[in-house]
């Protein structure tokens, strides 16, 4: 496949499950911010910027941070280039490039995603709507997603494809995770409290792992058990394991002779094989993850090297 | 002094011509109000499918989709082998012409062609002076433009000899009527035309360097905003091969590759829809973002084809273009099947007098235009435009040719009121490889605007399928 097409594949995917996650991290902090003292709601609002790295962007203006200022960088700013209006439109972009070689379905997916977006008005993700507008955006991901894994012929474009998904998705994870461990666990008194529950349940919902934890563990919500979960537990599909499954399987399906991506690849593969979860609370969840999206960042550059062109 | 127009459908006594019979049975029978559904469902599906194109000069930057008529231009398979025959011919002859001009310039020895019309030319490609083409084909896709006058005779309007268009309609067209209506098919035997690309990608492999076993096939396109995008990636996804733009390419060792995700690729024959000046910023213009640096010397060292040749646009130049009956008798030893237009070239003193004499009854074209721009309809000009054309002419007359203002033939198409006559024209395509071979048909383009001549989509012209009958 030309390096172009596959460029164009794995950045439409990633994109789409960018989008996905920004309106599940926007999502879970417009219904957290209803609870909880003033401190702790600045520091569910400050999340969502930290998850994606934006905090320095958004500060540049001296903006208070809001709810409403919020949605308007992070899901409305043509501006922003990891908004979901940008997201969208970058992957509309990427599949118009290469809608010969992608399936006429995907491309009706993404191009009837692009149009309903222009027509969103900001007034339309205020108060009560906001839910309504973040769950179609994961609706319109969830079918983007299904439609191109019913109809995409398995080949290169699908491994790319899978690539693109499953690499963002880690990444995300990773990084609501991390956020949220610095959010939560500084008050050692809280643990165990009525709010501290409502947290993590928004935290676990916030990647559809809430019934999955209750279904595993019957238990109470314990972080090290919500780590277990969203690190090692392969069962869960939007885990790391779960994510880097995936990302072995596309990097081992894609031909080329590259060494450098395939072996880092199924490097940290095996090390969340085998890792063990009391181990990593010991050496610090915070530097456990860090060093995962270092990791994770280097095989995006290693992928696009060999196989991509470079950017 | 103006005889009736030929009709395609119907004889100057009103009967319905033959090969019409079961059209025109349909169009009587069939309610105005199915035929408007149809058409409906015909505009949903081309939208959907996205087979649009842009429109140079349109400030908006907007994709229109080329609108398409449901009532077929049909020929009958015995006038369709008479064409086949003479566009054969001719295409043969420029392919020599070509080969001649680039090597021993017999012709111009020969006095048939004036030298100083071909070696000046802007289309003449002096690199290209004893490269060795396989097969010697220069232009291995070639779109002749053909229209009928009112004696009933079909004539050679122009060559297109560097990346004609407009093929894709054709076979979306077809594919399109037999969607819509299937039971049109039952009543005639109408010969396919979804084979073309099969054979151009024939056509193209024969192109391939003589010692390349099995070549590999690319479609060079400038991208996504030219215009006919839409056809250069659908002709790949039917060949099956990569549509590359310049950047996806590059040469090493004079030798050219696909960059992939498996490494490079060696490319040994590429159909490009690119002119020749943008192909090689080393070789052309230095300022082209579309092309390949160093794909010019590659080509020149028999290490990759390329189709069409470089310089086959001094062959269709519309002031080469009176010369191609004497090619052909010339290089063939044969009468021309098809006629040419009579045709006044601006540059001769004589002809200029005569053109600016009778500018109100001719149609003017640029030597180097196409997709009708640039061109004045004599009849059809206002005061004013006639003024400007022939002050445009008076400062620049080489630069223009002038013909009798052709009454292009009829069809029946479906206007706002009903079922109208409009004129058409016809462009089959000729696929010079090993031999030449031709789809029967081609595609037929219509000027929707009542009286009007021009039929280029980007002048408001539409297509029909056309139907060669058994």
């Amino acid at each position: 496949m030309l390096s172009r097409v596959a460029d164009r594949i794995y950045w439409m995917s990633r994109q789409m499950e960018r989008a996905e996650n920004m309106a599940r991290i926007l999502g879970v902090t417009s219904n957290m911010v209803l609870f909880g003292t003033k401190e702790t709601r600045e520091q569910n609002l400050l999340a969502p910027l930290t998850i994606t790295d934006s905090a320095e962007r958004y500060f540049e203006d001296k903006k208070p941070v809001t709810l409403q200022g919020l949605v308007d960088f992070l899901a409305l700013d043509p501006a922003n280039p990891s908004s979901i209006y940008s997201c969208l439109r970058s992957a509309r972009e990427n599949g118009h490039a290469v809608r010969w070689q992608i399936t006429s379905e995907m491309w009706e997916s993404l191009n009837t995603t692009w149009i309903e977006m222009r027509r969103v008005r900001r007034s339309d993700i205020a108060g009560a709507d906001a839910t309504k507008f973040f769950d179609w955006v994961k609706d319109r991901s969830h079918l983007f997603r299904g439609v191109t894994y019913g109809t995409i012929m398995r080949g290169e474009a699908f491994n790319f494809s899978r690539l693109g998904t499953f690499l963002e998705r880690a990444d995300n994870t990773a990084r609501i995770l991390d956020v949220k461990y610095h959010v939560h666990l500084p008050s050692v008194k809280d643990v165990g409290g009525a709010l501290d529950h409502y947290q993590w349940t928004a935290l676990l919902r916030s990647v559809s792992s809430f019934e999955t934890y209750r279904t595993l563990y019957r238990d109470q919500i314990f972080p090290i058990k919500v780590a277990q979960l969203l690190i090692l537990e392969r069962r869960m599909p939007r885990s790391l394991a779960a994510c880097f499954d995936q990302v072995t399987q596309a990097m081992e399906r894609i031909e080329g002779h590259d060494r450098a991506a395939k072996r880092l690849a199924s490097e940290l593969h095996a090390r969340l094989t085998n890792a063990d979860i009391e181990e990593i609370f010991r050496d610090g969840l915070h530097e456990y993850l860090t060093e995962c999206i270092a990791d994770m960042n280097e095989l995006g550059a290693r992928i696009q090297r060999a196989y991509l062109g470079t950017a | 002094m103006e005889r009736r127009n030929y009709d395609e459908m119907r004889a100057a006594s009103g009967e319905v011509r033959p090969h019409f019979g079961p059209i025109a049975e349909w169009l009587a029978e069939t309610p105005a109000k199915r035929v408007a559904e149809k058409r409906r469902e015909a505009d949903l599906l081309f939208h959907r499918v996205g087979i649009t194109f842009a429109v140079y000069g349109d400030a908006k930057g907007a994709e229109r989709l080329i609108p398409f008529d449901t009532i077929p231009r049909i020929l009958p398979k015995a006038e369709w082998d008479q064409l086949a025959r003479g566009l054969t011919q001719r295409v043969d002859a420029l392919n020599r012409f070509l080969h001649d001009i680039y090597h021993g310039q017999e012709i111009l020895k020969a006095g048939v062609i004036p030298p100083e019309q071909v070696l000046k030319n802007p289309g003449y490609q002096k690199e290209m002076r004893g490269v060795e083409l396989p097969n010697r084909i220069y232009s291995s896709i070639a779109g002749i433009d053909l229209v009928r006058h009112s004696d009933g005779n079909y004539y050679v309007l122009e060559d297109n000899l560097r990346t004609p268009s407009g093929v894709s309609y054709m076979i979306e067209n077809r594919k399109m009527m037999m969607r819509l209506f299937p039971e049109l098919f039952e009543r005639q035997t109408v010969l396919p035309v979804e084979h073309y690309p099969a054979l151009l990608l024939e056509t193209l492999r024969a192109a391939a360097p003589p010692r390349v076993r099995d070549p590999v096939v690319a479609v060079l396109t400038p991208g996504q905003y030219n215009s006919a995008y839409f056809e250069h990636a659908f002709l790949a996804q039917q060949m099956g091969v990569e549509l590359v733009e310049g950047a996806d390419l590059f040469v090493k060792d004079n030798s050219v590759y696909m960059r992939t995700t498996s490494g490079r690729q060696r490319v040994d024959v590429i159909y490009r829809r690119i002119d020749d000046a943008y192909l090689d910023p080393l070789a052309f213009r230095k300022d082209s973002m579309l092309g390949v640096p160093g794909l010019f010397a590659a080509y020149r060292a028999g290490n990759v084809s390329l189709a069409n040749a470089v310089g086959t646009g001094v062959a269709d130049d519309k002031s080469t273009y009176p010369f191609v009956p004497e090619m052909i008798r010339h290089y063939l030893k044969e009468e021309p099947l098809l006629a040419n237009v009579p045709t006044w070239q601006c540059r001769n003193a004589r002809d200029l007098a005569h053109v600016l004499e009778n500018l109100a009854e001719l149609v003017v074209k640029e030597v180097q235009g196409s997709g009708g721009y640039g061109m004045l309809v004599g009849p059809a000009a206002s005061a004013a435009e006639l003024a400007a054309f022939r002050k445009l002419l008076k400062a620049n007359p080489a630069n223009y040719i002038a013909q009798p203002t052709l009454s292009l033939s009829t069809c029946p198409t479906f206007v706002k009121r009903g079922v109208a006559p409009r004129h058409v024209d016809l462009r089959p395509y000729v696929l010079s490889g090993k031999e030449v071979k031709l789809v029967p048909g081609g595609l037929t383009r219509v000027a929707l605007k009542e009286g009007s001549l021009v039929v280029n989509s980007s002048q408001g012209g539409g297509t029909k399928d056309t139907w060669v009958v058994e």
